[in-house]
């Protein structure tokens, strides 16, 4: 492969940013709208090109004889060497999950530019939101094809600082100032980890080179000749290390809180950024290094344990919020959770009583692209929800299935996907992760299955309380209505989408070696996982179909694991005492006052002395003859009186 | 002497100074053309010198130092007007030079008295420029005095609230400094000849020999390093970074916190490191406690601050904490990030003062609390503003990342624990300087308009648009093609870090 296609990738992103970003004053809204649009579709097909290029060309570039899909550098060049071996390079990594991703994002990214058209229509800045979406796409297709851990890192925070961006791009509402704020600031505070981590790692492997560290595993742990710090090797504190980084974007327990607060930032973006590009980046980079995460298990089973523990607590807090875009929010963290989880049962070696040991990894990138077409598609239906009753709160919907057929049919759609029934497309995925966690250790299985039940409640929950339960009687004055067609295209593509994609032979294209893997359904894990799943519907059925006090009784009998649940047990308060009271209260106040009471007033302090001196013995110098021939007389004395002493 | 390049990075600021003397007070129009056309002189000049310095480069000239001249000034001393520059010498004069073009037309309407105004930053322009020539430590030191009396009448004349203090606090604390630095040059010269040859001022001399006796450069270590630390505010010698910044006008902050404090870390390396490698070796630990604090302790400070200077003064003193304490990693990736951090620096703090002053020059009150949506009323400065924001907290794509990152990388070398606890320590900042920057730009700029009077206040105009591309230009260009500088940097170490590996 050539390398005009992959640059332009990168580049025409990039560009489009600058021209928006720029040339937007003075661009009408209509020509920001087109050239966005096109620009990303444009980006689209050429990265479906390349995608479609490298699964199925057959290319001896692109997969060996013995069928084996090849990691490629289209290119790499150097962009800043800190030491001779240590080098920072910019380039394009062609593998299974990049093209993937590849695939992923543009159709996102487009859908949601299109979308947006229609959704943004009445706001302003809408040549900077065209621009600042560019910016994302642009830093997230680096992220994805980055070739070495610091090329990631670069574009990690180039993703966050878009995600800042745009979670604030309604600029002049408090809300969305605090709550891009608090998005970058804690998913800085976990990409110091990541940069720690890659400190470390580095340190020992002397490379920065994905290549090169996964090819040849068992050599990154040579490298670091069995040194430990605390008990642990130290190539155990930097895996873990660099996936705090992926905790923090990808919202995993205790680094979760920020994500529901994004929800500020318009539906659209939120369907691309927090829901099926940027958030992810978190399990794409433990895919990424996932031969060299397999070396240590206690960093997998980190991983699993965050995994585990982060999916049930989503789940939930997801039945208990009002606002629907939140309950979409914890879903996406229960979600990724799930592919965290998959990715950490997963090993690249064979274990004892494993079919294949590899499932999880294959069944976790599975789940990650059709948990983004569905999720998109949930988040882009709620926008169309919210664009017609103008409100968050489902309590302000009800009965909305008369008024708004397409939204109504592709949220079902999506609904039923993420609740895993087939043959949507996420029964399939779901079905592989479950495979793999029960392959592992029933716990596991066990657990995910029941917060995999939990999913399919609290979606039918929402289902119904949007679409059924009972008529808002506002309706009467403002009859809501369906999205115009900029907006329901998207929907409807991003349905059939979620209707097909389960179909895929996920296992022949995307696996951690690169060799394929017949996929084939495990019949007792799809059957309990049905039943389950259906169980929870139908519980959701019975409880939030028609108006019925059920929920309510519900509500009254646990009160106080309600409440929690409904607060998200809190920990926006923990967090918001440890930095307001602790650290903005005790410490900085602290040092500030150090800094000018003790530190400057020493300083004054000298000065003040000096000056005291000084006025103190200006005295002498009075420019009076008489005093002066006193002081003589009395040194004269004093010095005779000295020697006639010392003479004794 | 006037066939040499770099007498002229003195001359031109010497003519602008002739070339104000000759304008009538009111006569605006003629001062500026004086100040833009010395700017934009010496700007050519120090872009000139770069291209000229690279192509040497590679046409294989690798002698430590280039254009290379010595003219005796004062015999029975042995005082030589020395000059001559490396790679990191041409950066920091290319550095200043940017600042000196963009300050000239951030502070356009000065007032009042304008022609003296720029007669002190002509001359203060002089002792920078002076500075980063010259070789012989004696006319170092002497420049390095040029640049910093201009700034007491700078900032007491034409400065803002409790300005004499703050004037005389600052020139004070910085000739405090001076003191201790004339007792370590002093010490160093005369030890500058072991053999009982002629004693010398000059660097790259006592350098080669190895001069200064090792039972010696302890205690003149320690002086030196104090005496350019407190210029490069390190603590607990910062305070009148704080006050001083917040008092001076709009292009004295951003000349002296983009290039006078880089006078700090760049006589650090330059003479402290350099000439005493063995004291550097075994005494850096000191200075890595207190630099350490520097960064750290900076950051906090800043994010209680109220006025936005105090803001970015505390930050400054995190940042050039950061200069020294990268420097005193003593391994060649490490200063060569410091480097890099004091050219990302000194473009962005400048930036950021000339933003400032601009805002206050509007608002007239540089109190956050009383500020708000701005980025509704003037979205240029607002956009310029998150720009410097970005770039001070390290995004990729600006220079602040770049700087940051090599220093990781380097200071992550030294393997032993206490250089990891002090790197883990200072790593923290990245996270404290996106707390503040973003509390900054949350409250200034973005959320409603907080004050009904300023909705009438207009976007910058022509001068202040100029004076911020170039800048924003500079700091994205270090940002997106780091490499040439990071290797031309990495090449003028040489010398030094095999200095510091002979002295172990």
């Amino acid at each position: 492969m050539g390398i005009t296609l992959p640059i332009l990738i990168l580049a025409l992103p990039l560009f489009m940013f600058l021209l928006l970003g720029i040339g937007g004053v003075k661009m009408s809204r209509k020509t920001a709208g087109v050239l966005g649009i096109l620009g990303m579709g444009t980006t689209m097909t050429l990265a479906y090109i390349v995608a479609f290029t490298y699964f199925f060309s057959g290319d001896a570039a692109f997969i060996s004889a013995e069928g084996v899909r090849q990691q490629l550098q289209v290119f790499d060049v150097t962009w800043l060497a800190f030491t001779p071996k240590l080098v920072v390079k910019l380039g394009f990594l062609l593998d299974p999950i990049a093209a993937m991703m590849l695939v992923v994002i543009t159709t996102i990214s487009f859908m949601v530019h299109l979308y947006s058209w229609g959704y943004m229509e009445h706001e302003g800045g809408f040549q900077r939101y065209y621009a600042f979406l560019n910016l994302f796409s642009f830093s997230m297709l680096g992220l994805v094809v980055a070739t070495n851990i610091f090329q990631m890192y670069i574009f990690w925070e180039l993703v966050g600082v878009s995600s800042f961006l745009l979670i604030g791009f309604f600029y002049r509402l408090p809300s969305a100032v605090s709550a891009s704020k608090k998005a970058f600031i804690v998913t800085r505070f976990a990409d110091l980890g990541f940069l720690l981590g890659i400190l470390t790692l580095s340190y020992f492997t002397e490379t920065f080179n994905f290549i090169d560290m996964t090819s040849n595993p068992m050599n990154v742990l040579a490298e670091t000749g069995g040194a430990t710090f605390l008990g642990c090797s130290v190539l155990t504190w930097a895996m873990v290390l660099i996936f705090t980084g992926g905790m923090g974007k990808s919202a995993m327990l205790p680094l979760h809180i920020w994500l529901p607060d994004a929800m500020e930032g318009p539906t659209p973006v939120s369907a691309l950024i927090h829901a099926a590009t940027m958030v992810v980046a978190g399990v794409y980079l433990v895919a990424r290094m996932f031969p060299v995460y397999c070396v240590v298990d206690a960093a997998m089973n980190f991983i699993t344990v965050v995994g585990a523990i982060t999916a049930f607590y989503a789940a939930v807090v997801a039945c208990t919020q009002i606002d629907i875009k939140r309950v979409l929010a914890f879903s996406t963290i229960s979600q990724i959770a799930f592919m965290m989880v998959s990715l950490g049962v997963a090993r690249t070696y064979a274990m004892p009583d494993v079919h294949y040991s590899g499932l999880g990894y294959m069944a976790s990138m599975f789940h990650l692209f059709t948990h983004a077409m569905f999720k998109a598609l949930l988040f882009l239906g709620a926008g169309a929800l919210i664009h017609a009753v103008h409100s968050n709160d489902y309590t302000k919907m009800g009965g909305l299935r008369k008024y708004m057929p397409v939204t109504h049919w592709t949220f079902l759609i999506g609904c039923l996907a993420i609740a895993g029934i087939p043959p949507f497309s996420g029964f399939f995925s779901k079905d592989e992760m479950l495979a793999a966690m029960f392959g592992n250790s029933w716990l596991w299985g066990a657990w995910m299955t029941m917060v995999a039940g939990l999913t399919a409640f609290y979606m039918f929950r929402l289902y119904y309380l949007i679409f059924w339960w009972e008529e808002n009687p506002e309706y009467k004055h403002h009859r809501p209505h369906d999205a115009p067609w900029q907006m329901s295209l998207p929907l409807i593509l991003l349905a059939a989408v979620s209707v097909v994609a389960g179909f895929i032979p996920f296992g022949g294209l995307v696996t951690w070696d690169g060799k394929p893997y017949h996929i084939h359904l495990e019949v007792p894990v799809a059957i309990t996982s049905i039943i389950v799943a259906l169980a929870a519907i139908g519980l959701a059925t019975v409880m939030y179909r028609k108006k019925n006090p059920l929920p309510t009784k519900f509500r009254n009998a646990m009160p106080g694991l309600w409440r929690a649940a409904h607060h998200r047990f809190y920990w926006d308060e923990i967090y918001l005492f440890i930095t307001h009271k602790i650290i903005f209260g005790i410490i900085c106040n602290a040092i500030a006052w150090f800094d000018r009471h003790v530190i400057d007033a020493t300083m004054d302090a000298f000065a003040k002395v000096t000056q005291k001196v000084s006025f103190s013995i200006r005295g002498f110098q009075s420019g009076n003859v008489q005093s002066y021939v006193l002081w003589y007389f009395f040194g004269a004395l004093a010095l005779a009186a000295i020697t006639w002493i010392c003479l004794l | 002497m006037f066939g040499n390049i770099l007498i002229w990075f003195v001359i031109i600021p010497v003519l602008m100074m002739a070339g104000l003397g000759l304008c009538r007070n009111s006569g605006m129009k003629a001062i500026r053309a004086v100040m833009v056309v010395g700017s934009t002189a010496l700007l050519a000049l120090a872009i000139w010198l770069c291209v000229d310095f690279l192509s040497l480069r590679a046409a294989g000239n690798d002698a430590e130092m280039l254009y290379t001249g010595s003219w005796m000034w004062y015999s029975p001393l042995n005082i030589h007007l020395a000059v001559g520059v490396d790679g990191i010498s041409v950066l920091m004069l290319m550095l200043s030079a940017i600042i000196v073009f963009a300050g000239t037309f951030a502070s356009w309407k000065i007032s009042p008295l304008p022609k003296n105004f720029f007669l002190w930053f002509a001359l203060l322009s002089t002792g920078v420029f002076g500075f980063f020539i010259s070789i012989d430590m004696f006319t170092m030191f002497m420049f390095y005095e040029v640049a910093l009396i201009p700034m007491y009448l700078l900032i007491g004349v034409w400065g803002t609230g409790r300005k004499e203090y703050s004037a005389m606090k600052l020139t004070l604390m910085l000739m405090g400094g001076s003191a201790f630095l004339m007792l370590g040059l002093l010490g160093i010269y005369w030890h500058s000849a072991p053999a009982g040859g002629e004693l010398t001022w000059n660097i790259l001399e006592i350098a080669r020999n190895n001069a200064v006796d090792p039972s010696w450069q302890g205690m003149l270590f320690i002086f030196t390093f104090v005496g350019f630390g407190v210029l490069g505010a390190m603590f607990p010698f910062h305070t009148w970074s704080p006050d001083g910044h917040a008092c001076a006008p709009t292009a004295v902050s951003m000349l002296h916190a983009g290039v006078l404090m880089k006078l700090g870390g760049y006589g650090c390396f330059r003479i402290a490191i350099y000439l005493l490698p063995q004291a550097a070796n075994e005494l850096a630990w000191i200075f890595i406690i207190l630099t350490g604090i520097s960064v750290v302790y900076g950051a906090f400070s800043a994010c209680v601050q109220t006025d936005l200077k105090y803001i970015n003064a505390y930050s400054s003193v995190s940042h050039c904490g950061m200069v020294l304490f990268a420097l005193l990693m003593l391994n060649q990736t490490a200063m060569t990030g410091a480097i890099m951090q004091m050219l990302s620096h000194g473009l962005m703090t400048a930036l950021f003062f000339a933003l400032i002053g601009m805002i206050y020059g509007r608002t007239h009150t540089r109190d956050i609390r009383q500020m708000g949506g701005l980025m509704q009323i003037m979205p240029y400065l607002g956009v310029c503003y998150m720009i410097a924001g970005f770039a001070s907290l390290g995004l990729p794509g600006l220079s602040g990342f770049v700087a940051e990152m090599t220093i990781f990388v380097g200071a992550w070398e030294n393997g032993d624990f206490f250089h990891r606890a002090f790197v883990v320590a200072a790593t923290c900042s990245i996270v404290i300087t996106a707390v503040y920057i973003l509390r900054v730009v949350g409250k200034l700029l973005l959320g409603p308009v907080h004050d009904d009077h300023h909705r009438q206040l207009t976007d910058a105009g022509w001068f202040e648009r100029f004076s911020t591309v170039t800048l924003i230009v500079s700091i994205a260009g270090i940002g997106c093609f780091p490499n040439w500088i990071s290797e031309t940097i990495q090449q003028s170490f040489q010398p030094i870090v095999a200095a510091i590996q002979n002295a172990l």
